[in-house]
């Protein structure tokens, strides 16, 4: 057996090098993370991605405005829609289209959906870190519902493709209002039936209370954003501290913790997914009629100039910075993605804790290895 | 001991092994099903109707597939190992009755033996650890190592108490013992202490750390495959179905009940019937815990041990032993071991929480934020 020859710092045993990743079942895709441990005590721990880069960033260089939605897709795969988002806000801030109001409202109610299947992933995934196994089947039949009308609406389950610089690819089918309504029911009964499973377990309060903490200004420090960082309390939503689309119509709770521990983190997206469920609502009785796409032109040829969008992905800060030079293909696209950011702060997280706790609080953080690699 | 003597009980365990594996076939089965129904899903259904064939296509998928040798892994050790769990854990069922007088060997220090047979699968776990030449096994055997050592003495000291309570080691005498009230009545601490404590040694959920999957990857068992994993699993699930017969035969009243207007042999088939539909539901109660419950940390394990599951097993034995040793009624028993039941769930509760608020949570309305926003820009 390798030992790795570093004397640990609570003691003079020799550290333990372990490999968690890139083939562990709970590094949520391909993260290594080299932890050196003293007997299950973590000294050490150094993350390491890109296992997954793909070059997203310089594939969109080579593509039409149009075309790179797709490329936005295939980011954080979770949620795709609130991705694509981010990426047409930009290029309409760019060309400075308006984008009709129905357009508008499908945009705001399917990313909200989307924002709540994907905190539902997480809380399944976050109940198998924890090892439970029921919260996973739970969870992903909360998303299957969502996953279901998106199909019904973009012909996807996934990689939609159907939020579009000037609008969405095409009206909702008729029946959207009612299927909308009865999914939002489900929803809610859904979502109290998985807190009420996990939430307070002694056991998962005994492994997540106080773990992985971090304060919010270190928090502030490491560039963290999202649901990570409201856990540590700090108000910071950009759906509500700088918003785009339509959000300041729309009056919902922002849902904040006190401590930045695991299960801060974990509780405000429970949260989150009821006050998401809120601004549907609100979103569904006042859909008005109209057009759903702004006139584009096919070949879009945005004037010169640089443009940074900010939108709240279901991860956190997802922002676009978009450079143009005129021609039908962007110069630059950079993504500020949430995970990436996020994930900074694993090391600080990290501090003190067992190898059972670099699972939850790397779980904690709920990371898309294709939003972080890129 | 002449040949048809040793012929006879090389039947007799034969027979047992053959009636262990059928009831372990069984268990995989029930367990997938009942965990599908919590988790609402079919389970298995494919093989077979409504998939009862299920565990036959398991075991002939692991017997078929290759055994792999890891390069650097210590060979002997590591072809050792899976046995090396499974005997010990088999050696149990010599003493252990189902009825009356369905048993190999009735001991008269039958449940001295089996404390001291148990705690040998210990070394098996830990050969598996150290002969994968894993890290994560190592991590796994090791923590395998502190938590079974741990448990194991909760789990002697529940016994000693109902050792006490019947003034006998031999398992038939007990179970006699609870003609009148099963043992579980009179001693609600210690089956709670015995049932906590067997699920650590089982290393069942919540107690599974040794070969958690989201965080050592299957620990001692990560680089066995085919039918050496599957005698791992084979030893696992006849432990479980061990811990849930010993539970009834201690706590339970084992055959005993109500009324049986029966005698010989259909007496023992409807006792053994009677009994073994007291050890499905125990072995359900596993599999609800199994589906409803995370996995604790390995302090936080080992903490639960020594701080509350030993000195609650003392208490339930010093309890026991003045009872009788006064001469008080039995009930004395029962009404201060719920108290102290009692004491003993406030005490896992309040560890839970480690000081913190219940709810850290809030929720603050948007129009708040926009107006301190909107105040802010003003000024």
């Amino acid at each position: 057996m390798q030992v790795h020859q570093q004397v640990s710092e609570y003691s003079d045993a020799i550290d333990l090098m372990v490999n968690m990743g890139p083939q562990h079942p709970s590094t949520h895709g391909v993260f290594r993370l080299v932890i050196w441990v003293d007997g299950e005590r973590i000294v050490k721990v150094e993350p390491h991605i890109g296992y997954l880069h793909r070059g997203s960033e310089k594939i969109c260089e080579s593509e039409q405005y149009s075309q790179i939605v797709t490329l936005f897709d295939r980011l954080d795969y979770v949620g795709n829609l609130n991705n694509e988002l981010a990426f047409c806000l930009a290029v309409e801030k760019l060309t400075e289209t308006v984008v009709p109001e129905r357009a508008e409202y499908i945009r705001v109610i399917l990313c909200e959906l989307n924002r709540i299947a994907s905190h539902m992933l997480f809380y399944g995934v976050y109940g198998l870190d924890a090892g439970a196994t029921t919260p996973m089947l739970y969870g992903f039949r909360e998303r299957e519902r969502v996953q279901e009308l998106f199909e019904s609406v973009t012909g996807a389950r996934m990689m939609h493709n159907y939020i579009r610089i000037g609008g969405v690819k095409e009206d909702v089918p008729d029946d959207f209002d009612e299927n909308v309504l009865v999914l939002l029911d489900h929803l809610k009964r859904g979502i109290d039936e998985c807190d009420r499973l996990l939430s307070q377990n002694e056991m998962f309060l005994a492994r997540t209370k106080g773990v992985g903490i971090i304060t919010g200004e270190d928090a502030l420090d490491y560039g963290v954003t999202g649901p990570a960082l409201r856990a540590s309390g700090v108000i910071e939503d950009v759906r509500v501290t700088d918003p785009y689309s339509i959000y300041s119509r729309f009056d919902f709770g922002i849902p904040v913790g006190s401590n930045g521990d695991c299960w801060d983190r974990y509780y405000v997206r429970v949260e989150e997914m009821r006050e998401s469920i809120k601004i549907v609502e609100q979103a569904i009785s006042d859909i008005p009629n109209g057009d759903i796409s702004a006139k584009v032109r096919r070949i879009i040829r945005p004037p010169v100039g640089e443009v940074f969008v900010r939108t709240e992905s279901p991860r956190g800060d997802l922002g676009v910075f978009l450079v143009s030079d005129g021609s039908d293909k962007p110069y630059r696209v950079k993504v500020r993605p949430p995970s990436f950011a996020n994930l900074q702060a694993l090391e600080y997280m990290l501090k003190d804790t067992y190898i059972a706790d670099a699972v939850l609080v790397l779980g904690s953080i709920d990371i898309i290895m294709g939003e972080v690699d890129r | 001991m002449n040949m048809p003597e040793i012929v006879g009980l090389f039947f007799k365990a034969s027979l047992l092994l053959f009636f262990i594996l059928m009831v372990v076939l069984i268990l995989t089965l029930a367990e997938r099903k009942a965990l599908a129904r919590i988790q609402q899903r079919k389970g298995p259904n494919r093989v077979g109707f409504k998939g009862i064939l299920q565990p036959f296509a398991d075991a002939l998928k692991l017997l078929t597939k290759e055994d792999i040798l890891p390069a650097s892994a210590n060979k002997q050790i590591f072809w050792i190992a899976p046995l090396a769990v499974f005997l010990p854990g088999f050696l149990i069922w010599v003493t252990i009755p189902l009825a009356k007088e369905v048993v190999l060997a009735n001991l008269d220090m039958g449940l001295f033996y089996i404390t001291a047979i148990s705690v040998l699968s210990v070394m098996g776990l830990l050969m598996a650890g150290w002969g994968s030449a894993n890290k994560w096994a190592m991590i796994g055997g090791l923590r395998a190592a502190g938590q079974l050592i741990s448990y194991e003495i909760p789990f002697i000291m529940a016994i000693l108490a109902i050792g006490i309570l019947a003034q006998s080691f031999n398992l038939k005498e007990i179970v006699d013992d609870q003609a009148r009230w099963p043992f579980a009545i009179k001693q609600p601490l210690g089956l709670f202490i015995f049932l906590t404590a067997g699920l650590a040694e089982l290393g069942r959920t919540p107690f599974d750390i040794h070969h958690a999957e989201s965080e050592v990857v299957g620990g001692p068992f990560v680089e066995y495959s085919g039918a050496h994993w599957s005698v791992f699993y084979l030893a696992e699930y006849m432990n479980t179905f061990t811990i849930a017969v010993l539970t009834v035969l201690l706590f339970l009243g084992g055959w005993q009940s109500p009324v049986l207007p029966f005698s010989g042999i259909v007496q023992t088939v409807a006792s053994l019937s009677w009994f073994l539909i007291k050890t499905a539901l125990v072995i359900w109660v596993i599999f609800w815990i199994r589906g409803t419950y995370p996995r604790v940390r390995i302090d936080q394990l080992m903490s639960f041990g020594w701080k509350i599951l030993v000195p609650a097993s003392f208490i339930n034995i010093f309890l026991t032993a003045s009872v009788l040793y006064y001469a008080l009624p039995h009930w004395v028993i029962t009404v201060v071991s719920l108290g102290f039941l009692g004491v003993t769930f406030y005490f896992i509760k309040k560890g839970s929480l480690a000081g913190h608020k219940q709810n850290t949570v809030t929720i603050i309305n948007s129009s708040d934020i926009r107006a301190q926003l909107s105040n802010r820009a003003e000024v």
